[in-house]
């Protein structure tokens, strides 16, 4: 398969006065050209600081980021800027990811602009409207404001603005979280098109589960800045191996009424990532932990191709053998 | 026990008049839970503040209708005797526990003032001691009485608006949006919990809410507004395996499914109608895609498709499912 983006061991760790935030605590996973990769997560797992780390918005504590087979350590001044228009990312909240006093045309010629793609101003012209086109902006909204627009509008500016360098890697930073249902709908069918369309690669940050399953070709479980499951999105939902995936999944409420399955409850809530405990990090909730999962990191074991599991037990929670 | 009646509630603004709440009809019954669902916009939350009287005035105004609490109408009350009746009688819990909490307050004197409020006599000691209960009540350590909002997370936040609602056994329970703002594992925490608590306390709730896999989870009947009307109302089942209305069949298409593989969603097309100009026929005619000429101008009439399943469309369920009901 065709690598496109492949990160090793990645941290991010942020200084407060409690101590050290392991809010990204050694992530190693590759994307695939075209593909989709769901990042699911409560809140406070580390999920978006992923995303904004891998893409640059903050420097890394430690690790590797591979793009296209090079490492962006090693990237000139030249070729970084390159690279930046390669990967674009499209924020939570549309509300406050656009600038209001900029125009929305203003808005999405700005990485034009800054990058010196148009040679004068009637092509730019031609590009806003062409990118307002691709993402469903009638033109009659070219001057207005963002505050003049609903959310599912304000988002589709966003997605132009990301699509404006004509981009490879999109992160998605919960592109649809403040969305209703049916304009929800709008986006992701959008962004799968227009995946379709361009070949793009997504890493869709996301909480909400259906969502994730629904775009995602492979999806990884993160809880305290460690991966707990990463597994092909089928594969993940039929056979859920982590205790943590299993509790995650059957907390979603599902408008399924045929086959409600019996909940299971986690106790407690998600714990500090300062200066964690060493172990695994989901012991504390765990009905299953023992001595053992509180004291040594449990190991990332490839259960089956391409389904990653992090659990000592997991063999015997699910009565199954791993050689 | 709850009956709205022919509801209307309008805020009148300098922009003009915003028809929130158009003619709502629904009872919620002794002991059932009852869902309101719709998007933003949609008039939920006028509703349930409609039924506690506390639509902001001005700009807000409660036009005509009635609200039947245990037969006695509510709108014709005084403000001093409708303040005995929240709490006591209908409890609210809010979207947010970030802000409807007193953040100066501690927890157990939030509580205790509920107890103080609405029984006069009882003491600060006992007021407490009942603050203590209601805290264990609703799964948290009594000894964090002493603590401030800012030191409890969302979820245990939320735990705490709980116990303020159910401190004086109120019969019903308006809940707006009361797991919206938590993540998953602790919203199934806090849907298990009052699910057990309404038990408990035989209390009736109107849960209002944007998801219907919650509504599946915890409600016996659901009602969908659309624009400040119910467009579909009858029990969960009916309404999930036998949807009438073409809206509620758009919104059931726009989610994705965990059990069902689908390769695209169906959303429904457009944005709901700027409340301050309504369509004058079917509110939701331009969006939909059996309308036909007469939706235009014709306001639906409610129809009953099977026994206590209503929908309010022109063309009813025949057509509303394509045609391959008989």
């Amino acid at each position: 398969m065709d690598t496109l983006l492949d990160v090793k061991n990645l941290k991010k760790f942020f200084k407060t006065p409690g101590g050290m935030l392991h809010a990204v605590d050694g992530l190693t996973f590759n994307i695939d050209r075209g593909k989709t990769l769901g990042i699911v997560g409560e809140s406070g797992c580390g999920k978006s600081t992923l995303g904004r780390t891998v893409i640059g918005l903050l420097s890394k504590s430690g690790g590797d980021v591979f793009f296209e087979g090079r490492n962006i350590k090693t990237l000139t001044k030249d070729e970084s800027l390159e690279l930046r228009k390669k990967m674009q990312m499209i924020f939570q909240d549309p509300f406050s990811s656009l600038n209001p006093r900029m125009t929305v045309s203003e808005s999405i010629a700005e990485g034009l602009i800054a990058h010196n793609i148009c040679k004068n101003g009637i092509e730019l012209n031609r590009q806003v409207s062409n990118l307002m086109d691709t993402v469903g902006l009638a033109s009659r909204f070219a001057l207005s404001y963002p505050h003049e627009l609903d959310g599912g509008r304000r988002q589709r500016i966003g997605i132009a603005r990301a699509l404006a360098l004509n981009p490879k890697f999109i992160v998605c930073d919960e592109p649809v979280s403040a969305l209703d249902v049916s304009i929800q709908a709008q986006i992701l069918n959008l962004l799968q098109d227009l995946q379709e369309e361009k070949g793009l690669t997504y890493m869709f940050i996301t909480h909400n589960l259906s969502v994730v399953k629904h775009i995602s070709t492979e999806i990884m479980v993160m809880y305290l800045g460690r991966l707990v499951e990463k597994s092909p999105s089928d594969e993940l939902f039929e056979h859920t191996l982590h205790p943590y995936t299993q509790a995650l999944l059957s907390a979603i409420p599902t408008v399924n009424l045929d086959g409600k399955k019996e909940r299971i409850i986690l106790q407690g809530e998600i714990f500090s990532p300062i200066n964690p405990n060493p172990g695994c990090r989901f012991a504390a909730r765990c009905v299953y932990s023992r001595e053992k999962c509180r004291e040594i990191d449990p190991e990332i074991n490839e259960v089956t191709p391409g389904h990653f599991v992090a659990c000592h037990f997991m063999e015997e929670i699910n009565g199954i053998h791993v050689k | 026990m709850l009956s709205i009646r022919e509801l209307y509630i309008h805020y009148i603004t300098d922009e003009g008049i915003v028809k929130a709440v158009n003619g709502v009809s629904f009872d919620v019954q002794e002991g059932e839970t009852v869902g309101l669902v719709g998007e933003t916009g949609a008039g939920k939350t006028t509703t349930a503040l409609g039924v506690m009287r506390l639509v902001p005035n001005p700009p807000g105004r409660i036009i005509s209708g009635d609200i039947l609490l245990n037969g006695e109408s509510l709108l014709g009350l005084t403000e001093a005797q409708m303040r005995k009746i929240r709490g006591e009688k209908i409890a609210m819990i809010f979207q947010d526990p970030m802000t409807s909490l007193n953040p100066v307050l501690t927890v157990g004197d939030q509580i205790a003032e509920v107890v103080r409020f609405h029984n006069k006599k009882t003491s600060r000691a006992d007021a407490f001691k009942k603050a203590a209960e209601m805290l264990g009540t609703v799964g948290i350590d009594p000894d964090r009485m002493d603590e401030y909002p800012h030191q409890f997370s969302g979820g245990m936040k939320q735990r705490v608006g709980i116990a303020i609602a159910l401190t004086c056994n109120p019969g019903l329970l308006i809940a707006d949006e009361p797991t919206t703002a938590l993540d998953v594992t602790i919203q199934a925490q806090v849907l298990n919990l009052m699910v057990k608590l309404k038990k408990e306390f035989n209390t009736s709730m109107l849960l209002i809410t944007h998801d219907l896999g919650v509504v599946a989870d915890v409600c016996d009947k659901v009602a969908i507004m659309y624009a400040g009307e119910i467009v579909e109302f009858g029990a969960v089942p009916d309404v999930y395996r036998n949807t009438g209305h073409p809206y509620t069949i758009g919104l059931f298409g726009s989610i994705p499914d965990v059990k069902k593989k689908v390769k695209r969603l169906s959303p429904i097309q457009g944005l709901m109608p700027d409340p301050v100009d309504l369509p004058a026929g079917c509110s939701f005619e331009p969006r939909c895609q059996v309308a036909t000429a007469e939706c235009k101008t014709l306001k639906p009439r409610v129809g009953e498709i099977s026994p206590g399943h209503m929908v309010k469309c022109t063309h009813h369920w025949r057509e509303a499912n394509h045609g391959h009901s008989s």
